[in-house]
């Protein structure tokens, strides 16, 4: 029974060994494939689904260096960019020089199988607490990411891939966030009362998911980027 | 009725004291432009504070000249009713308490004609202020600030209207601002006719606009089920219906869409109903009085 | 002559008080009919009546023979008023008061014609100052010519001398009687003042109280057959008695104690000289005509009955 008993530990943590190994390589693979792109700059449509915000579509640019700067930019008017959107840029989530990864299975997404894998920064410094990633074997691309941050919450990505999948470039992303409550000050806004005032107020209690989805329409890749435009 | 129309209006452009209302809106909106262009940011800061947490908020291009323009009449459109009350509870009043009003009486002019002449005179008044108001307000300040979307910070919502949007919404705005102004108006028109000095009538316009504005907007149920769907004051702020702007399920903004204009229409119904009351009470009241001033 | 104004059992009441009680008078096209009352009779009111600035409790009022009532704008158009004191736009010039009231009036008035209005009463020179500059003189001035910046057939002036200098009541006089030699004006005035009405009215109504005291023609009212002349001496009562037995015995009125004859003012003379020759002491004469005595006794009696003469 003792013997029995070591050989399943022995089995358990040889394989787990092996898998974290797999793993970490995958990563790497999906590390060095993003590591092609230096640089970018990418137009594309944003469209925001916050409770309380009511905006309008915005054509966007988004631009990218490495190795973690990202800036998304509404050239025509105003666009609010929830904070934490610098992670839609896979290479800032696996910037972070070591980490521990861990293998947590296979699953289908959207019928396509990916193998999942957590990642835990060492370094205790890092905002990043967890990043669970959805890794797509065949193309080597993360096709759904979930980060839980100290400071700002969890945010999650879901990623769709096209023309740019040779660059680890996503076609279409889903920015999940969660929102705190928006409530003005009373008595500051003087609302005109249309009788929607307290639907509203009530909607706006039941969801606080926030949702940012960019269809990227073109990539213009390693060209060469100002440190100008982060600013 | 037109000799007699220039007559009124001729006389409220001759008197200082219309004129201190346009330099009254001439400071504030200047004061506050000033402010905004030193101050601008740290003020759309303090109005969205709660969402600096979950959002990066473009402070500077919130600061244009549309969202100043908003939060000026947001401003103005509360003090303004004094600025009209000043004229409008004097038209009368003014000239019982200045002896003119009984040799005026004893021309050939119908007491009814010369009410609605009186009350048509302070409605031009009024545009002009409204004028004036929209000129300082918009025009002055989309030239110093640009123009950008607007951002609107409703108390439970936050709306954004892109800024080839905006310019029509100013408008329709203003026409029913003047509409709403020529409720209080016609508000201290009626006071004006029932008193024999200006003070009265200016003094009490802005006592009701006062009261009733604080019952609109304590948010107490008794008066909110009661009394606020009735008071003027809760929809001389219909104004605003044109910047709440509608969005599809997917929270988009929908582009020249209003969230309620039903509402709106409404509230302007009853606000129009209220002109009617006023200035019909004034000339039932005034056609009944013995001038004796 | 046609009558112009015709008032017929007037009267209001203001709450408790009736100011007006049953007030009949005709005015003549082409009068200077004087409208005498001492403060409060009801000469305001009556006024602001034909004005129709204050509604009728009862009675008819017609002017050009037309009603008041239903004939209103069709009769302004003809009529020019000051009602009290002379208000008009301070904060306006002399000439743009006039232009206004002109424009308003019902009838166009030609630039021409304001700047003549102007001279007329002597402020063409003032025409661009300010009214809240003027005297009270210059202000009263001003306010007869907006009354008659329309050349209205009918003037209505309601205490037009009211705060003015001597010279400046004088002014006004000479204005209205030209007025109506001149240009044929129907003039009603109205006045406490039995001396302005005196010296310009050819029919004078007086009230008292809202009532009619007594209406007539400045002739009639001012005859002096029926002087009254009251005479003071060192004792009445003696004088009284001596006269009982002369022949001014007819004439002499009883009034409690005093001395008092009604007769022609040319008598005079000789009731001093008979006076003196019956040795009694005058101290001194004071001849009175009906209307100041009409007019004295609102101040001193309780209560006058109408009385027609």
């Amino acid at each position: 029974m003792r013997k029995f008993i070591f050989l399943i530990i022995f089995i358990f943590q040889s394989s787990f060994y092996t898998f974290a190994q797999d793993v970490n390589s995958l990563v790497q693979k999906v590390k060095e494939k993003l590591a092609l792109v230096n640089d970018y700059e990418a137009s594309g449509r944003m469209k925001t689904n916050v409770v309380f915000l009511k905006v309008p579509i915005a054509t966007v640019k988004i631009y990218f260096k490495k190795p973690n700067r990202l800036k998304i930019k509404n050239e025509k008017g105003i666009s609010f960019i929830p904070k934490g959107a610098i992670t839609i840029n896979m290479n800032n989530i696996l910037s972070v020089s070591s980490f521990t990864a861990i293998d947590a299975g296979l699953v289908k997404l959207d019928n396509i199988s990916v193998r999942v894998v957590k990642l835990l920064p060492q370094d205790d410094t890092s905002d990043v607490v967890l990043s669970t990633l959805y890794i797509d074997e065949t193309n080597l691309v993360i096709r759904k990411a979930r980060t839980t941050t100290k400071d700002n919450g969890t945010f999650e990505l879901d990623m769709s891939y096209g023309k740019y999948t040779e660059y680890g470039l996503p076609d279409k992303v889903i920015f999940t966030f969660n929102t705190k409550d928006y409530k003005m000050p009373k008595g500051v806004t003087f609302d005109f009362d249309d009788g929607d005032a307290q639907k509203k107020a009530e909607e706006n209690m039941k969801n606080r998911k926030g949702k940012v989805e960019i269809d990227y329409t073109q990539y213009s890749i390693n060209k060469g980027l100002s440190d100008a435009v982060f600013k | 009725m037109w000799k007699l129309l220039q007559f009124e209006v001729f006389k409220i452009f001759k008197k200082p004291r219309t004129y201190i209302a346009f330099a009254a809106i001439a400071a504030i909106v200047l004061l506050i432009q000033v402010a905004l262009l030193i101050n601008g940011k740290e003020y759309v800061k303090f109005m969205l504070s709660s969402l600096d947490d979950t959002l990066d908020i473009p402070y500077t291009q919130i600061r244009n000249g549309y969202w100043i323009c908003f939060a000026m009449l947001n401003l103005l459109l509360i003090h303004v009713p004094i600025l009209v009350a000043l004229v409008s509870g004097d038209i009368i009043a003014g000239e019982a308490n200045m002896g003119t009003l009984r040799l005026l009486m004893t021309k050939p002019i119908s007491r009814a004609e010369m009410m609605l002449t009186k009350f048509l005179a302070c409605v031009i008044y009024t545009i002009m202020l409204l004028i004036w108001m929209t000129f300082l307000s918009l025009v002055i300040s989309v030239v110093l600030f640009g123009t950008n979307d607007l951002v609107v910070a409703k108390e439970a919502e936050l709306l954004q209207i892109e800024k080839v949007d905006v310019l029509w919404r100013y408008i329709a705005a203003f026409g029913f601002a003047t509409v709403a102004l020529i409720v209080v108006a016609a508000l201290s028109f009626l006071l004006s006719a029932i008193s024999e000095n200006s003070i009265g009538p200016i003094v009490a316009t802005v006592s009701i606009i006062i009261v009733f504005t604080i019952m609109s907007e304590m948010r107490i149920p008794i008066y909110d089920n009661t009394v606020k769907p009735y008071l003027f004051t809760t929809h001389m702020l219909g104004w605003k219906g044109f910047f709440y702007i509608k969005a599809d399920e997917d929270g988009q903004t929908i582009r020249g869409s209003i969230q309620n204009l039903p509402a709106i229409m409404k509230s302007l119904a009853i606000l129009g109903g209220y002109i009617v009351l006023f200035v019909g009470s004034a000339i039932f009241i005034f056609k009944r009085k013995d001038i004796l001033s | 002559m046609p009558a112009l104004i015709e008032v017929a059992h007037l009267s209001k009441q203001f709450k408790e008080v009736r100011a007006v009680d049953d007030l009949s008078f005709t005015v003549q096209q082409g009068d200077v009919y004087g409208f005498l009352g001492q403060n409060g009779a009801g000469k305001s009111t009556t006024i602001r009546m034909l004005l129709t600035l204050v509604k009728c409790t009862t009675g008819t009022i017609n002017i050009f023979n037309k009603d008041l009532h239903t004939h209103r704008e069709e009769i302004l158009t003809k009529v020019g008023a000051i009602i009290e004191k002379p208000d008009l736009y301070k904060y306006l010039t002399a000439y743009e008061n006039l232009s206004l009231f002109a424009k308003i009036s019902g009838v166009n008035v030609p630039k021409r014609k304001i700047m003549e209005q102007l001279e007329m009463v002597g402020l063409a020179d003032r025409a661009k100052s300010k009214v809240k500059t003027y005297s009270q003189g210059m202000k009263q001035r001003l306010g007869i010519a907006v009354a008659l910046v329309h050349d209205p057939e009918l003037i209505i002036l309601d205490e037009p001398t009211n705060g003015l200098d001597p010279q400046g009541i004088a002014d006004i006089r000479n204005l209205i009687i030209g007025l109506s030699r001149n240009f044929g004006k129907t003039v009603l005035i109205s006045s406490h003042q039995l001396t302005e009405i005196e010296l310009m009215a050819n029919r004078i109504l007086i009230i008292d109280k809202g009532k009619k005291i007594v209406e007539g023609t400045a002739d009639e009212l001012l005859d002096p057959a029926k002087t009254i002349v009251e005479i003071d001496t060192t004792d009445n009562a003696s004088a009284i008695q001596k006269l009982t037995t002369s022949p001014w015995n007819k004439f002499l009125l009883s009034n409690g104690g005093r001395l008092q004859f009604q007769f022609n003012r040319s008598q005079i003379p000789s009731l001093i000289n008979d006076l003196v020759g019956m040795k009694i002491d005058i101290l001194s004469v004071q001849p009175r005509h009906s209307l100041e005595n009409y007019f004295l006794s609102l101040t001193t009696a309780p209560h006058v009955e109408a009385a027609a003469i």
